[in-house]
């Protein structure tokens, strides 16, 4: 890695409203071990070249240049969706377009500034410590800048009557805006929670950087389902990363759906600590024109008995490049482990590009553990059969992407979720505004 | 299937590694340390034209600017390596001129090893299972390497007559000097890597292979290579060309003296297939691992490649890798020419503290090219094994496909197997497929054997063989037998 960039070393140095004494400390023990941003030569960073972020002259988050009004809101959020929402708006909250009212009883859902006064101590014991286990620049350098985002509390056995949403609204700015939102959800035993990331934008040539860090801590026998729909402006960059840990029993989805952005990066890191917990990674990214999606998961399993899932789909498009790269971590402890990993890629053109990397490190003899990863085409037989059957061609093909893509959504649980994102893809996929699909 | 008392006497020849012996004969030594003065002393030693001089000094300016890769995946580590305190040529005092001028201790060493060097039977690796009959042994051309020179290569004049060229690389830039210029770091540069840099500054010996046009090399053709001088490298070089619609099928063994101290192997292997031509190259490498407390054993840093240059050749990599204390290699192949075919089949063994990262590199370039990846590791003890493995379809890899298979298993709860697989795909028709599992033995499985009486340990073997099976019957026949012992042998005391 390197420092010599000074932008970027610079970025850190952008002020950041202050916090109290332990906030402080957090940030700054963040910006001394902050390691430089990754080059191609780091690994882990090989297939993303994150240059045009560092070129970018950012600016922190200021207020809005254009107006955002609540039509505007009711447009971009999950239509159908009767849900607890806060609204950022280049990063900076906006209660005035936000619904987040009362979840029912032992359950917290708050704009992080402000849970940093009312809760100090349930941050100050959680922030970090999911993050911590694998640590990446971008998260050192959100820890940094610390401000806001949301932060959800459920006690024991409660369990919201809502889903909460977090719609982040980019608009086009004078000088593009760098964000680090940090979303801290704590869920306490027995108790479940639904929560969306949900990043939009109101002009698609707006240029600015969404780094944001979730940690997700689930106690025992907790459930929580997460999802992260990404339709940023295909000018922008958004560094997204899922840090989760689990205690026993405990069961987690995590649903990614890949659509907008320039450069995107998502990061999935579990940690499956407690024995039988399970983890689910859902994923998709669709790719066109020039975009740059990356996916990285690591999966750690820390306890015996413990099941995992991994399935990522890509469709690149133009000249469009997907990465994926996911490991599975089994620890000596961690017998009885059972993992599996998927990856399938579909190339839609000659110009797009694919970068698999599927990945098992195993330390614990008593598991079983497969991955698999598959990068083609739509499969001519397919098309065939479809034809021989009176479809056209492009209809037939069409069909076929879009089934590719949706076999993803029936994991997940909210059905509003799934019809926004047969509506994307219907408007994102080639020759697929034909088809005629119900959800 | 090899018997458990089998396992147990081979094993107990295995526990002092039965190749761990070391030959004393008088042997000429380049002073340790690597500088320009060296090259000049090995090329001088060698007789070599004022080309090859010169690309060996290039080689050598271009490794003082390289720094040693840190990338490979090895949770043990390794002690650096120093490579001023390394002699890089060391030879038996007298070269000989034919057989009966060979020092009569090297050929009781080879005798040892099981490769007698009197072209009356030939067989590689292990010895002490039952006679194989005489009929099932086809003729095996050897190449034995001592150190760092070809000591000697048999049935020169049965290949000549078919006009199979299979010498030294020493003697072939002699011989053959347009062949070896026109073709050496054509596929491997000078400037490759690290340790390929280095080989290519101080390589000493290795084998020469050329195959013209259309002939079928009527014998197996194989190296086999020693190390016994201690504070050495070797350094070996092997270049093999099968001209258009040639055929070759070549095998490797390899052994060292047992020693507290780690020594290094970085060889060099370029394969050229042209149009229509198939090479297989076969490997089974059981350098001396090291004891269970990582000490000592060999560090094998090897570079192989080949090249499908024409269209519709084909090129196999099979191997075996027991041995050695870290393995660190992937054998690849660059598909250039259309429709041809590249194949890698591997079983990594690691026991004890042995480390091994390997797989292989497949580079689609031609239309309707073809590759085909199946790898076996198996851990045992404290064993670390890695499989690395690059595919790669480039923009006009029409059609292309690939198919990868990596399997592990885990025997114990102290080893770890790990898999960094790489996709990298350019080409919308393109197709690439890759499975991996890592699993412990089947528990049923066992019951079902040892509920037939099978010993626990003779089940396990049986397993173990089953589960590479699919590898073993890649290899010659004699390679097969000996890959099955092997194995059995290297697994022993794995086993709570």
């Amino acid at each position: 890695m390197t420092n010599l960039m000074d932008k970027p070393v610079s970025m850190l140095d952008v002020p950041v409203p202050a916090g109290p004494a332990w906030l402080e400390a957090y940030r700054s023990r963040a910006r001394s071990r902050f390691p430089g941003f990754p080059t191609l030569r780091d690994e882990a960073w090989r297939y993303t070249n994150i240059t045009p972020i560092l070129e970018t002259p950012f600016q922190p988050a200021i207020s809005a240049a254009r107006d955002v009004s609540a039509d505007d809101v009711q447009h971009v959020r999950v239509p159908e969706l009767d849900s607890s929402l806060l609204v950022f708006v280049n990063g900076r909250y906006r209660a005035d377009l936000s619904d987040a009212d009362e979840l029912g009883k032992g359950v917290v859902s708050l704009p992080l500034h402000e849970a940093v006064r009312s809760h100090a101590e349930l941050l100050e014991e959680h922030l970090g410590t999911a993050s911590g286990e694998h640590e990446d620049p971008f998260t050192t350098l959100n820890d940094a800048m610390v401000s806001d985002g949301l932060f959800v509390h459920v006690s024991d056995g409660a369990r919201p009557d809502r889903p909460i949403e977090v719609l982040s609204i980019a608009t086009r700015t004078a000088e593009p805006v760098a964000s680090h939102p940090r979303n801290l959800v704590v869920v306490g035993k027995e108790a479940r929670a639904t929560v969306l990331e949900h990043y939009v934008t109101l002009d698609d040539d707006a240029v600015y950087l969404n780094n944001a860090v979730t940690e997700l801590i689930a106690a025992p026998s907790a459930t929580v389902e997460h999802y992260l729909l990404e339709r940023e402006s295909e000018r922008a960059f958004n560094i997204s990363t899922l840090a989760i840990r689990q205690a026993a029993e405990s069961v987690v989805h995590s649903h990614t759906v890949l659509l907008g952005g320039r450069i995107v990066r998502n990061n999935v890191t579990p940690v499956l600590a407690g024995e039988r917990a399970h983890c689910l990674i859902n994923g998709l990214y669709v790719g066109h024109r020039e975009q740059h999606l990356d996916n990285a998961m690591r999966v750690r399993h820390a306890a015996p008995q413990c099941e995992s899932r991994q399935y990522y789909k890509g469709i690149m498009n133009d000249r469009s490049r997907g990465v994926f790269t996911g490991r599975i971590v089994v620890d000596k402890i961690a017998q009885k482990t059972d993992a599996i990993q998927s990856n399938r890629n579909m190339l839609l053109s000659d110009d797009a590009r694919v970068n698999a990397r599927p990945q098992l490190e195993i330390y614990a003899d008593d598991v079983r553990c497969t991955h698999g990863a598959t990068t083609g085409r739509v499969d001519d037989e397919a098309v065939f059969y479809f034809m021989s059957r009176g479809l056209s061609e492009p209809v037939a093909r069409a069909m076929l992407v879009y089934a590719f893509a949706a076999e993803g959504f029936d994991r997940m649980e909210l059905v509003p979720v799934r019809r926004l994102l047969a509506a994307e893809m219907i408007d994102k996929l080639p020759m697929a505004r034909g088809l005629s699909i119900e959800v | 299937m090899t018997t458990t008392e089998e396992v147990a006497r081979l094993s107990h020849e295995r526990r002092e590694y039965k190749y761990g012996f070391v030959t004393d004969i008088e042997q000429e030594f380049a002073p340790p340390g690597l500088d320009e003065s060296t090259v000049r002393f090995i090329s001088a030693k060698k007789g070599e034209p004022e080309w090859l001089l010169e690309w060996r000094l290039k080689a050598l300016a271009k490794w003082q600017e390289m720094e040693e890769p840190t990338w490979v995946f090895l949770p043990y580590g390794h002690p650096p390596i120093d490579y001023q305190a390394l002699s890089y040529y060391a030879a038996p005092k007298q070269s000989p001129k034919s057989l009966d001028e060979v020092d009569p201790k090297i050929l009781e060493t080879y005798e040892k090893l099981g490769i007698p060097l009197s072209e009356t039977r030939a067989l590689l690796g292990i010895e002490g299972g039952p006679e194989t009959p005489a009929e099932a042994r086809r003729g095996v051309a050897v190449d034995a390497v001592f150190d760092s020179v070809s000591v000697k290569t048999t049935f020169q004049e049965e290949l000549k007559k078919a006009g199979v060229i299979f010498c030294s690389i020493s003697e072939a830039v002699r011989e053959h000097p347009e062949l070896v210029r026109q073709y050496l770091g054509s596929v491997v540069p000078y400037s490759d890597n690290f340790f390929a840099t280095l080989n290519s500054a101080v390589f000493s010996d290795g084998s020469f292979v050329y195959v013209p046009r259309g002939v079928k090399c009527p014998m197996e053709l194989s190296t086999y290579f020693r190390i016994n001088a201690r504070n050495t490298g070797q350094f070996e070089r092997t270049l093999i060309i099968a001209d258009e619609g040639a055929e070759v099928s070549y095998l490797e063994g390899c052994t060292a003296p047992m020693r507290d101290e780690n020594q290094l192997h970085a060889a060099v292997v370029e394969l050229v297939a042209m149009k229509g031509a198939s090479i297989k190259y076969s490997t089974i490498q059981n350098w001396y691992p090291g004891d269970e407390t990582g000490k000592g054993g060999i560090y094998n840093f090897v570079t192989k490649r080949g090249i499908c240059k024409g269209d519709d050749s084909r090129i196999s990599w099979t191997q075996v890798e027991t041995g050695s204390a870290i393995t660190w290699k992937y054998p690849s192949v660059v598909l250039q020419g259309d429709r041809s075919k590249g194949e890698f089949y591997s079983v990594a063994l690691t026991n004890l503290r042995q480390q091994a990262d390997t797989g292989t590199k497949m580079i689609h370039i031609g239309r309707d090219t073809k590759s085909t990846i199946v790898s076996k590791g198996i851990s045992a003890g404290e064993g670390q094994n890695t499989y690395r493995g690059l595919v790669q379809m480039n923009k006009g890899a029409h059609r292309a496909h690939n198919f990868t298979q990596c399997d592990s298993i885990l025997i114990g709860d102290k080893c770890g197997a790990h898999t960094f697989p790489y996709v990298d795909i350019r080409n919308a028709t393109a197709t690439a497929e890759h499975e991996a599992s890592t699993t412990k033995l089947a528990e049923d499985q066992l019951f079902y054997c040892t509920a037939r009486g099978i010993s626990n340990e003779d089940a396990i073997s049986l397993l173990v063989n089953g589960f590479c099976k699919e590898v073993f019957s890649e290899l010659p026949m004699e390679f097969a037998v000996e890959a099955n012992k092997l194995l059995a042998v290297s697994l022993e005391g794995s086993v709570g």
